[in-house]
């Protein structure tokens, strides 16, 4: 295997140095996917290791398991030359392998310094809370970060980014091994990550051995040393960080160039569904005014925080606008609320599935019906065996990948829970189809998949808009691309003349 | 003056206890009187005391249904066993169902990972059924004066009964708020999962409230009987309304992770001058009712105001 022969070359590069820590063909199952298989990896002391891959490849999964919140299906992982076995974040702290989350785990309504000393607090007479030391260390430690707040502040009070700060402060507590970092710049700003990137080097330079998994690749050759890729739970190979470069990891962590998978045709324009004339909301956005036609697929590309999904919302009866009409075939109406929306032939397939999309506990029959039940009822009686064959029906067409129509939703992938939302909508047989962020948190095989469903949608005459932040999707799917940025339509395009550039240019509010 | 506006928003009952103390001393001639204010701290004790313990248990992200049926138990126990024990061993016994009860309504929502409210209400139903099996439906009485004189008796002129309340009342608080327990509690309640993840043993602290409110429970059933001299099967019915009632007056969070003893102190205080102002005042006791019920709302809706303004309730 490939695979092999490459891993096997990086080790022999660094065999000066002997690894802190060693994965060795893990593979991890869950439910209908194969999220890691044969996986082996080395982390040194004092690098920074970068782990890249397009969401749904495995890094998470690859991140839970050296933080001991999953356990391998398979292999093993070895920690100073020792085989270890980590059942539960907190063997893995013990070992001195701590992970930073991307998402915070931390106690909204204590202070900093009692979520930095969580599970942890100095005590005094071993039964009462040492106040005075607990503030005075968490204070040294916040002076380490350079962060500006109080120990004593309450948590909730603090911004985003100063509590990702606290969630820092608090592997540090342990003078970890390895500390494992998920997406730390996400939610930071540039003053910020600086500081950031000088902790993280700071630690490198104490010989701590340092995962850092990412998929911004300006930061990555910034900071790190090696850059492993992932991909579709594949190893694809560790490459010293100062002798590859963008295209070379960008090729392994895509594996095909991707623009290619759907060739672009001009659609066949059908009526005007769907015409937004200067709605707006106070402090949100303002004069939007865009027209989608049946048939088509137009994009609405911008920065997260720039309006876009407000928008939809609003079209969707979410939203009251302070300003501007909406009009459905031509037909000025008023849309208080979603139960108008889709009778006027609108679905909106929203964000987050999970929060928003779907009931989770319910079967993928029910989530497929839920939004049009009443059609399935008899004098007031659900029509179960209706149900089943429209639920059959989409799951045919969209190729929704599950044992049965009893199967909980909650145990789908990422990509067919998206499929089940997309069918919910379908069923109810709009003319308007709004997906925001269809494929966020999707593999990449299912991604296309959707991209395509997307295209063969619009074929079929519904007029389709898509919202959303990664620029190939906007590029693949889209016939027209709206650009936003800070609540205004920046700029509209044709797919045919626009480019990466001028995109960019649209979405970060440059003149263009 | 940034102390005195803390205290409103964190504390908005206060506010309320004080207009109420205004009001009746204003409306009643009889209300603005030492010998009052310790006639409704003895009112307050039976369901404060079980309130202490309700506040740990919820701000844990808990609840217990059970305790009416425990200060029933409890009650019973410590009186219908005197001629056989003696006041002490009887008192004992039953303060000691009241930590059982607690430690088994801990144990099972530990172990079986069963919602608390589920195995608490389960528990209210079925001690409640040992009650009536083990009083054979009959009252009891102390015949022991000693007993019923505990309850009535006064140490510097001030009543027993209201000096343990108050003592419970400060302990608890520097509990909650000094010692690792008190702290873990919150942090628990607040975010379980980032808690067990930070390598807090969610279990043990969840039992070890459940044993305590348990056992406060049992006392406040004793203490009852002391003061008249008496048990009923019937006795703490509703209790763990009541109980919830005051706590959540008192600002702590249904959702856990956050409320005060000081809090709860306020809320039982308000449900106890506001019995005890419309009894002076001559209120039938079912507009009582009434009154209490629509209070509970008003001052769930400021307080859900107030923590909107502060950006505390703007969270998932």
């Amino acid at each position: 295997m490939s695979t092999q022969a490459e891993m096997t070359e990086s080790t022999e590069l660094s065999s000066e140095q002997k690894p802190l820590l060693r994965l060795k063909n893990v593979s991890k199952c869950f439910p209908g996917v194969k999220a890691l298989s044969g996986v082996s990896l080395d982390v040194r002391a004092g690098e920074v290791h970068a782990l890249l891959g397009e969401n749904g490849a495995g890094k998470s999964t690859l991140m839970k398991i050296l933080a001991g919140i999953y356990q391998p299906d398979e292999g093993e992982v070895i920690l100073e030359e020792k085989l270890v076995h980590m059942s539960s974040p907190l063997e893995a702290r013990d070992h001195g392998v701590l992970l930073i989350h991307q998402e915070l785990s931390l106690v909204p309504d204590m202070t900093v310094a009692e979520n930095v000393f969580l599970g942890n607090i100095p005590r005094f007479a071993n039964m009462f809370v040492n106040n005075r030391h607990l503030n005075k260390r968490c204070e040294e430690i916040l002076t380490r970060l350079n962060c500006k707040f109080k120990p004593t502040e309450r948590l909730g009070n603090l911004s985003i980014a100063n509590q990702q700060m606290v969630e820092i402060a608090r592997a540090l507590v342990f003078q970890p091994k390895v500390v494992v970092f998920d997406e730390p710049t996400a939610s930071l700003t540039d003053y910020e990550k600086v500081v950031l990137f000088d902790v993280i080097r700071e630690l490198r330079e104490g010989g701590t051995g340092i995962v850092y998994i990412s998929h911004r690749m300006d930061e990555i050759f910034e900071l790190s040393d090696r850059i492993s890729v992932l991909r579709d739970g594949t190893y694809q190979g560790s490459f010293d960080t100062p002798k590859t470069d963008i295209d070379e990891v960008t090729q392994r962590m895509i594996g095909r160039d991707l623009d290619s998978d759907i060739a672009h045709q001009p659609p066949e324009l059908g009526v005007m569904a769907l015409q937004v004339n200067g709605l707006g909301i106070e402090g949100l956005y303002s004069d939007i005014s865009f027209d989608v036609y049946a048939g088509e697929v137009v994009g609405f590309y911008g920065l997260v925080g720039a309006g876009r999904t407000e928008v939809m919302e609003t079209i969707f009866g979410l939203r009251k606008p302070d300003a501007g009409s909406v009009k459905v075939h031509g037909e000025e109406l008023a849309i208080n609320s979603p139960t108008d929306a889709i009778d006027q032939g609108l679905g909106l397939v929203p964000e987050s599935r999970k929060e928003q999309g779907l009931v989770l506990g319910m079967s993928c029959k029910d989530n497929t019906t839920l939004a049009n039940i009443i059609e399935f009822t008899k004098f007031g009686w659900v029509d179960t065996v209706a149900e089943k064959k429209v639920f059959e029906e989409y799951k045919e067409k969209l190729r929704i990948k599950c044992p049965g129509w009893e199967y909980s939703t909650l145990n789908l992938s990422g990509g067919n829970q998206q499929k089940v939302v997309i069918g919910k909508w379908l069923s109810t047989s709009p003319k308007i189809l709004i997906l925001d962020e269809p494929t966020r948190g999707i593999d990449v095989g299912s991604k296309s998949e959707i991209h395509h469903l997307i295209r063969e949608l619009a074929k079929t005459g519904l007029a389709v808009i898509v919202v959303s932040s990664e620029m190939p999707e906007v590029l693949t799917v889209s016939d027209r691309i709206v650009a936003m940025y800070d609540g205004k339509i920046t700029k509209c395009f044709d797919r045919s003349e626009v480019t990466e550039d001028t995109l960019i240019k649209a979405i970060t509010g440059q003149s263009v | 003056m940034k102390s005195i506006f803390d205290i409103i928003t964190k504390q908005p009952i206060w506010i309320f206890v004080l207009i109420c103390i205004i009001f009746f001393s204003f409306s009643s001639p009889f209300f603005f009187d030492l010998s009052n204010f310790t006639n409704i701290l003895i009112q307050a004790s039976t369901i404060g005391v079980i309130a202490i313990g309700m506040t740990f248990v919820m701000i844990n992200g808990n609840i217990d249904l059970s305790v009416g049926a425990t200060v029933a138990l409890a009650a019973s126990l410590a009186v219908g066993l005197q001629p056989q024990l003696g006041i002490t061993g009887a008192v004992f016994v039953g303060l000691l169902s009241g930590v059982l009860i607690g430690g088994l309504n801990g144990i099972i929502a530990w172990k079986t990972g069963v919602d608390a409210f589920i195995v608490t209400l389960g528990a209210m139903i079925g001690v409640r059924g040992l009650v009536f099996i083990y009083t054979g439906e009959q009252s009891f009485y102390a015949h022991d004066l000693a007993y019923s004189d505990f309850g009535a008796s006064s140490l510097f002129s001030v009543p027993v009964l209201a000096l343990i309340f108050i003592f419970l009342i400060i302990l608890s608080h520097l509990v909650l708020k000094y010692t690792i327990h008190g702290r873990n509690v919150f942090a628990v309640g607040g975010n379980r999962i980032a808690a067990k993840e930070a390598g807090i043993r969610v279990g043990p602290h969840m039992l070890v409230n459940f044993i305590l409110i348990g056992f406060l429970a049992a006392l406040s059933g004793v203490l009852l009987s002391t003061q008249m001299g008496a048990s009923t099967p019937n006795l703490g019915r509703n209790y763990e309304l009541w109980t919830i009632t005051a706590v959540v007056l008192g600002g702590t969070r249904l959702t856990g992770g956050y409320g005060s003893i000081i809090g709860t102190f306020g809320g039982v205080l308000a449900i106890a001058i506001l019995r005890n102002g419309m009894n002076l005042l001559q209120v039938p006791s079912f507009f009582v009712l009434i009154i209490l019920g629509s209070i509970l709302i008003i001052v769930l809706f400021i307080d859900k105001r107030f923590s909107e303004q502060q950006g505390h309730g703007v969270r998932a």
